[in-house]
């Protein structure tokens, strides 16, 4: 998942949607954001890369429209609903995620146990 | 083979030097016999002076190097004047005249001889503070270098001017000039070796008592081992706590008291391997809580008679005057009266902590006098017998002066080098001593420019969604 500036990133990404629920006045989404690109990304516990400054899902509300959707903790958010997401600040990545006039986000979400599912089974089907 | 002990006037450390050879034959380590030394005497005669010695050095060890200095100070003084009145004396017309020139140089002389007085005064003849057994090779060295050089003058004058009896006496004064700026400069050189040498720390001591290892650690500098010595026991005096033999033998008593196997350190526990080891342990245990139960009980106790004693007690105010003059007392009558009242719980408490032989009644009193004129707290006042103090706190009869033995394997004159170890020993009791130099430390320097200081600030922000 580290990239090489100014080369173009390239990452095996899962596609999750999740309906936000209306809790009173707000849309919630039931997790929560950390890192960007002003932020400190050595404290980050989830990234490979201490560099790294993309935006990183740090907490799930359990029973919440992310967990039923299938967000995990630690997973990198490459984009919402279109908009790239790894060269964001801290607050437009939140921004972008709490829209008001939006009832769906659609995520592309990147993880390391994804990239080795795909070589393991890419290593299967050379075996055979 | 036990060399004689010198008894010396309470508050004078007397040495004596024990050398560790393997035939401690006594009689091949004599001294020359110099003006400072100690008199060489054959076996023979000690054992029978070690009686006797007491009271015949008490005054004459300690004024021989006084006289010695005296002597040398006068010759070196009177020199220069002989110098100058012979010519005068012995063939007065057949002497120039003294020009404007030479009178200048009898002020030039007056004045440092005035000074060469006071210095050497202030450098040889002060009252030494302590006793060594050997005598200072530096010291010995000086007198005999002034000695020299006074005694070549001498030989000059003698046969350069008296001998041909020469009549220019601005020569003549000039050369006694010269004379006393010669002794001024050997003076400077004493006061180079036998006080700034010292100043600069270059190694570090490490002290350790041998009954209770207390342990202290100190810096100083180019010294012989019985000069190093000597500040070692200055330090100790002020840093030691005192020495408490009862401590020691009490704890002993209490530990084979209760168990074999246990060993009590100035009330800290230390278990060797035991036997029986759950039925002792908590034996022992009880025994220890019973013990320091009975301490605090006692602590309290004193406290509280003691704050209750400062309250009866308050120094006169202005409207107090009108007051019966049977209620105003001194300080020592007022320390008299309150002193019943906390006697029995202080006695109490230093028996407890085996310290009643280091306070008298009087001493207390004394303090109780002072702190009361002094306008201090009783928590002030107890703070004297909670802790032991140096030794130096209590009376002459605790400082034991005259009781140490510098015990060496190098020759106590030569001076002390990373890794020279000594033994000080008193009565009861030994300090351990060991020199380590202090290491050559490079320095190196780095420039910030104040400008460069320049700061980030690191967010981590969390936000939920």
């Amino acid at each position: 998942m580290s990239f090489v500036p100014g080369q173009p990133v390239t990452a095996v990404v899962q596609r999750i949607e999740i309906q936000k629920l209306r809790q009173g006045n707000n849309l919630i989404l039931g997790f929560s954001i950390g890192g960007g690109i002003d932020q400190d990304p050595g404290q980050n516990p989830f990234s490979e890369d201490k560099t790294d400054k993309g935006i990183y899902v740090t907490r799930i509300t359990p029973g919440g429209p992310a967990d039923v959707a299938g967000l995990m903790m630690g997973d990198k958010i490459m984009q919402v609903n279109g908009w790239d997401m790894t060269m964001v600040t801290h607050d437009k990545a939140r921004k972008r995620l709490t829209k008001k006039n939006e009832d769906v986000v659609r995520l592309l979400v990147t993880r390391k146990s994804l990239e080795e599912a795909v070589k393991h089974s890419m290593g299967t089907y050379h075996k055979q | 083979m036990e060399k004689k002990t010198f008894k010396d006037a309470p508050g004078n450390i007397v040495f004596e030097h024990r050398k560790l050879s393997p035939d401690d034959n006594w009689g091949e380590t004599t001294t020359a016999v110099t003006g400072t030394s100690e008199l060489s005497i054959s076996q023979e005669e000690v054992v029978g002076l070690g009686k006797e010695i007491q009271d015949r050095t008490q005054g004459f060890r300690r004024y021989l190097p006084l006289a010695v200095g005296s002597c040398v100070g006068l010759l070196v003084l009177a020199t220069p004047l002989v110098f100058l009145l012979l010519p005068a004396l012995m063939w007065p017309d057949r002497l120039q005249a003294c020009g404007a020139a030479c009178e200048g140089l009898f002020l030039s002389i007056s004045f440092k001889l005035l000074i060469l007085l006071v210095a050497v005064w202030a450098l040889f003849l002060r009252p030494g503070r302590a006793c060594l057994p050997r005598v200072c090779v530096y010291r010995a060295f000086l007198t005999t270098l002034t000695l020299l050089l006074t005694m070549s003058y001498w030989l000059f004058y003698g046969v350069r001017i008296l001998d041909a009896q020469d009549e220019d006496y601005h020569g003549i004064v000039q050369f006694a000039v010269s004379l006393v700026d010669s002794q001024l400069f050997v003076h400077y050189l004493a006061v180079v070796l036998l006080e700034l040498r010292q100043l600069q720390p270059c190694y570090s001591v490490c002290v350790i008592r041998s009954t209770d290892g207390e342990t202290r650690h100190y810096n100083i500098g180019q010294l012989s081992i019985q000069r190093a010595a000597l500040s070692i026991l200055e330090y100790y005096y002020r840093d030691f706590p005192l020495h408490n033999p009862a401590l020691l033998s009490a704890s002993k008593h209490r530990a084979a008291k209760h168990l074999a196997g246990l060993k009590v350190y100035n009330g800290a526990v230390e278990f060797q391997a035991l036997n029986n080891s759950s039925s002792r342990a908590m034996v022992t245990a009880a025994a220890k809580r019973k013990d320091t139960d009975y301490y605090m009980y006692v602590c309290v106790r004193l406290v509280v008679a003691v704050e209750e004693a400062f309250t009866h007690v308050r120094r006169m105010k202005k409207e107090d005057e009108r007051a019966t003059p049977s209620d105003i007392m001194d300080v020592r009558e007022a320390a008299l009266a309150i002193f019943p009242s906390m006697a029995r719980a202080l006695q109490k408490y230093l028996r407890t902590t085996r310290r009643q032989h280091c306070h008298s009644m009087e001493s207390i009193q004394k303090h109780l006098a002072f702190c009361l004129v002094n306008n201090m707290s009783p928590k002030a006042f107890l703070e004297a017998y909670l802790a032991p103090g140096p030794t130096l706190q209590y009376g002459p009869e605790r400082w034991m002066a005259d009781q140490w033995t510098l015990v060496s394997e190098a020759s106590v004159t030569s001076g002390i080098k990373e890794g020279t170890e000594f033994l000080l020993r008193c009565l009861d009791f030994n300090l351990a001593v060991t020199v380590k130099g202090i290491p050559y430390i490079r320095l190196t320097e780095e420039y910030i420019d104040p400008k460069s200081h320049k700061f980030l600030l690191l967010l981590q922000s969390e936000t939920s969604v």
